[in-house]
């Protein structure tokens, strides 16, 4: 498709014109207990007919890319943006949409795994993950992501941007009586990266699932979690939810300006925070990093036409700089980041934070649980819920471990905790060094209205919290 | 015009095909404007034009399933669902065998048309935003045309064609106190919008009250219908799915295993009656009308797929292959809505919830938050909002010994979702009275 020649045809009377195209291909196969249980392909593929009239800017999402459907669109688009200019909420010109021109391809060393292949890998898979007759359910799921976009605009932009994502599981649900327990592979699709076929290995594959067995029989016999205020070490597979939830959502600044107050939330940051807010302990250090090579959430340039770079967002602990793109940053006079992304061509670009990373500290792993003389190890989410401005968090996942006098000890099962952004983040005691740091991603970050899910990424080391309070099951 | 595009596309895909191969296609799409408000002013604004067709391909007991866009151009659409038609043979020969498998067999017929009266797409914002000046609103209004299509290769076919609106909103405080309404229908009425607007406004006085704090720690509580349908939303995941129930993901588990009870006065029906989504699923098979699930807090039925019901030896009742409620429907009680604050007595009044997981699904055990308003009330009479909190109880508690009473009228809550597009479906239940809710940070 030619996306210039498109554009060039577009006859409106309009203040800037942009053109979106998104072709996207899920691929998506499940194997439970030796069968096949799904191998679909979804398949999408529409523009984003862009406009801005009037200081006001509206969309023609469609899949219709004719070129007479398309200037159609674009028509519709002005009359809507004509229709609504008076009422609104800030007056946009074309620096909004900055002049990007450029190109990005994941980075990849196999590209295709033939559907024959890839399900026996996943039966293979789904056979040693069955370790004992205990394990009643046995799952192994792939999901390989396609997405081809290019980007034009009336003042010059053009960008080309294709992706390569992979996300897979392998889960068991064991059951010994009234006793049932679940592993994953570090929380649901929670190994999600810009890669290849290259993450299908056997051998590493085959290896994880006997370990996800073997722990989740490990769980039918271990003791609650026990209850009360305590030391949290937290693994990097579960930092990741930590980020996403009590740090991510907070500072995208569309939800400090009061854009997502009816859906997803606002924040507990307020615009004047910025540059002040002590938000975690010293060692805590965010960076906003779409740059990271095989990062989930990767690219070159948001969807708004930002170029994307490394931005530190929280340093030393202090609230540095807000997740907003161009938008948000005309609108709030904050420092931004290029976060201004869509799900699809049928949804407008809005803040989201792409990939979101704890920097490493200096403390080896052992040098964390030698420091501990009493607390729970936690690793692989399971559960996840905070209120609408990001304070009040529960958490809880799949694995424990007791730390007692500086030795994991005995396993714990349905190992929860709960606590208030602010003073959670400024509990953080020890930061793992690079070889405790694990990067991670998921698929299904929600927001926005009309709804968009959208991939991120969050790389963490293994971290130490104090006085957290944590607790078992029902 | 898109029912015929269906059509035509469908009967050329089911001519297409070759001995042993059976197809079930599924149709769906939008023709919808969206303008998000925030503070009363339009944020963004446009309109979404889109439909894809869904394949689910047999041949040689393997199946393989796919969905593409659709464009709108015949020709075009022809040659890429013919081309779709043979990639998912291609594919088929390549997949192990699948034993579950069940072929389509229902050659039943239905169409359904909803016309609606909807406001003109360049008149949208001045019949909307008017009625909100002066206060804080924030919200989505979604309208348009929604429709659904099935068709198979044993001679099945349905359409489902509808023209909704809604207004989904909050009014907020300039201390963040929030209010939360919904204004939906397929007939609009500016009437009927004011004054539906005007209503919530007045329902945002009481929220100035400077909010109390209150201590983790067991209330009685009040929960309103809108957060009743929160919690009856987590009987979709892991709930009353036979095949999560087989399989061990389940906070159900333990009525079908250990005998566990709710309180007799919780019902719960898949209850298509009211007309508001289509009764077929993407196999083109028709639900019955009502299936009773959990009468008097005894789990009677579960929602079964054809496939979990070939899988486990079962009756299907023709769920969707994810077997979540599509019309859930909660049985109301003998509490008269003038006596609920009375009835409470001293507690919590909780008018919605948010961000609702499982925090223990084997043991049944949900947590999540107070959203909206929420009061606390002293002898019958509202004294303040709340802040916020976190609640962390088992449905075999609050539903069970805890649920004192049921509101004797059911509100419809309509699903404003539009993660896959715009749903169309509703929780329909009353608002529960109970003894004990878990409140804990």
């Amino acid at each position: 498709m030619n996306l210039q020649s498109l554009l060039a045809k577009i006859d409106v009377s309009a203040d800037w014109v942009g053109l979106r195209y998104v072709r996207e291909n899920t691929t998506f196969r499940l194997v439970r207990d030796k069968k096949p249980e799904a191998n679909d392909r979804e398949s999408k593929e529409g523009i984003m007919v862009e406009v801005l009239v009037d200081g006001q800017f509206a969309y023609y999402g469609t899949t219709k890319m004719d070129a007479k459907s398309v200037q159609a669109a674009a028509e519709r688009a002005v009359v809507i943006a004509k229709a609504t200019s008076q009422y609104s909420i800030y007056s946009f010109t074309d620096k909004a949409r900055p002049v990007a021109k450029g190109s990005y391809q994941s980075p990849f060393q196999k590209e295709l795994m033939s559907p024959k292949d890839l399900n026996n890998l996943l039966v293979k898979a789904t056979e040693r993950l069955k370790v004992s007759d205990k394990i009643v359910t046995t799952n192994a799921m792939a999901r390989i992501v396609e997405t081809d976009s290019h980007y034009v605009s009336s003042n010059g932009s053009d960008v080309e941007q294709s992706f390569l994502m992979v996300s897979a599981d392998y889960a068991v649900v064991a059951q010994d009586g009234s006793v049932t327990q679940k592993r994953t592979d570090g929380g649901l699709l929670a190994k999600s990266y810009q890669t290849g076929m290259e993450v299908f290995d056997e051998a590493s594959i085959l290896k994880r699932c006997e370990k996800i067995g073997n722990e989740a029989i490990e769980l039918l016999t271990a003791e609650e979690c026990p209850t009360g205020s305590t030391n949290l070490v937290l693994a990097p597979d579960q930092m990741m939810l930590q980020i996403h939830e009590s740090v991510g959502h907070p500072l995208e600044i569309d939800r400090i300006l009061g854009d997502e107050r009816n859906y997803a939330g606002s924040s507990f940051v307020k615009l004047g925070d910025f540059g002040k807010l002590q938000y975690g302990s010293k060692l805590m250090n965010i960076t906003f990093d779409p740059t990271v090579e095989g990062e989930f959430a990767s690219y070159a340039f948001d969807d708004g036409g930002d170029k994307a770079k490394k931005e530190f967002i929280i340093k030393d602990g202090i609230l540095e700089r807000g997740l907003g793109g161009a938008e948000s940053r005309e609108r709030s006079g904050l420092k931004g980041v290029a976060n201004f992304r869509a799900s699809s061509f049928n949804r407008a670009p809005i803040d989201r934070m792409a990939n979101l990373n704890l920097e490493a500290g200096e403390s080896g792993f052992n040098d964390i649980i030698s420091s501990v003389e009493k607390g729970v190890y936690m690793t692989s989410n399971r559960s996840w819920s905070i209120d609408d401005y990001r304070n009040k968090f529960q958490f809880g996942c799949e694995y424990g471990k007791l730390i007692e006098n500086g030795k994991l000890t005995k396993t714990v099962k349905n190992p929860n905790y709960r606590s208030i952004t602010n003073p959670f983040w400024n509990s953080l005691k020890m930061v793992g060094n690079t070889d405790t740091f694990e990067v991670y991603g998921t698929p299904f970050c929600g927001k926005g209205e009309p709804n968009q899910t959208i991939r991120v990424g969050h790389a963490s080391p293994t971290c130490l919290f104090e006085n957290i309070e944590v607790f078992g099951g029902a | 015009m898109m029912e015929k595009h269906f059509n035509i596309l469908s009967k050329s895909i089911v001519k297409s095909l070759k001995d042993g191969e059976h197809i079930s296609l599924s149709f769906g799409g939008e023709n919808s404007q969206y303008i998000r408000v925030n503070n009363a002013k339009i944020r963004q604004t446009g309109l979404v034009d889109e439909s894809d067709l869904g394949f689910d391909f047999i041949h040689n007991n393997r199946r393989v399933t796919s969905s593409i866009s659709i464009s709108g151009n015949l020709d075009d659409d022809l040659s890429n669902v013919l081309n779709e038609v043979n990639r998912l043979r291609d594919e088929a020969t390549q997949l192990p065998e699948d034993p579950y498998i069940v072929m389509p067999e229902s050659d039943a017929k239905s169409a359904e048309k909803n016309e609606g009266k909807l406001l003109d797409i360049a008149k949208a914002a001045d019949a909307l935003l008017p009625a909100m000046q002066g206060v804080d609103f924030t919200g989505i209004w979604s309208s348009g045309k929604i429709f659904a299509g099935s068709a198979n290769s044993a001679g099945g076919k349905h359409w489902f064609e509808t023209k909704t609106f809604s207004m989904d909103y909050s009014l907020i405080t300039p201390s963040d106190k929030m209010v939360k309404a919904t204004f939906a229908g397929s007939k609009w009425n500016q009437a009927d919008y004011e004054n539906y607007v005007k209503d919530s406004v007045s329902k945002l006085e009481i929220m100035n009250r400077k909010p109390l704090k209150i201590k983790p720690g067991e209330y009685r509580t009040f929960i309103a219908s809108a957060g009743v349908a929160d919690i009856l939303s987590m009987f979709s995941w892991g709930g009353v799915g036979e095949a999560s129930i087989q399989q061990g993901e389940n906070a159900l588990g333990k009525m079908r295993h250990e005998g566990a009870t709710l309180s007799p006065l919780f019902n719960l029906s898949e209850d298509f009656s009211d007309g508001l989504v289509p009764r077929f699923n993407g196999m083109g098979e028709i639900a019955p009308e009502k299936i009773e699930l959990i009468k008097n807090g005894q789990l009677i039925n579960t929602l079964i797929s054809s496939r979990t019901a070939k899988e486990y030896g079962l009756e299907s009742n023709f769920a969707g292959e994810g077997e979540g409620l599509r019309s859930p429907v909660m049985g109301t009680g003998d509490l008269d809505e003038n006596d609920v604050l009375k009835s409470l007595g001293t507690g919590v009044y909780l008018s919605n919830l948010h961000y609702l997981n499982w925090s223990d699904m084997i043991g049944g055990r949900i947590t999540g938050m107070t959203r909206y308003a929420c009061f606390w009330v002293e002898s019958g009479e509202i004294v303040a909002p709340i802040e916020n909190m976190r609640f962390d109880d088992s449905l075999y508690n609050f539903l069970g010994e805890n649920l004192e009473a049921v509101t004797s009228v059911a509100l419809v809550n309509p699903d404003v979702g539009t993660y896959g597009g715009r749903e169309l479906s509703a929780t329909t239940c009353p608002g529960i009275l109970l003894k004990a809710f878990a409140l804990t940070l």
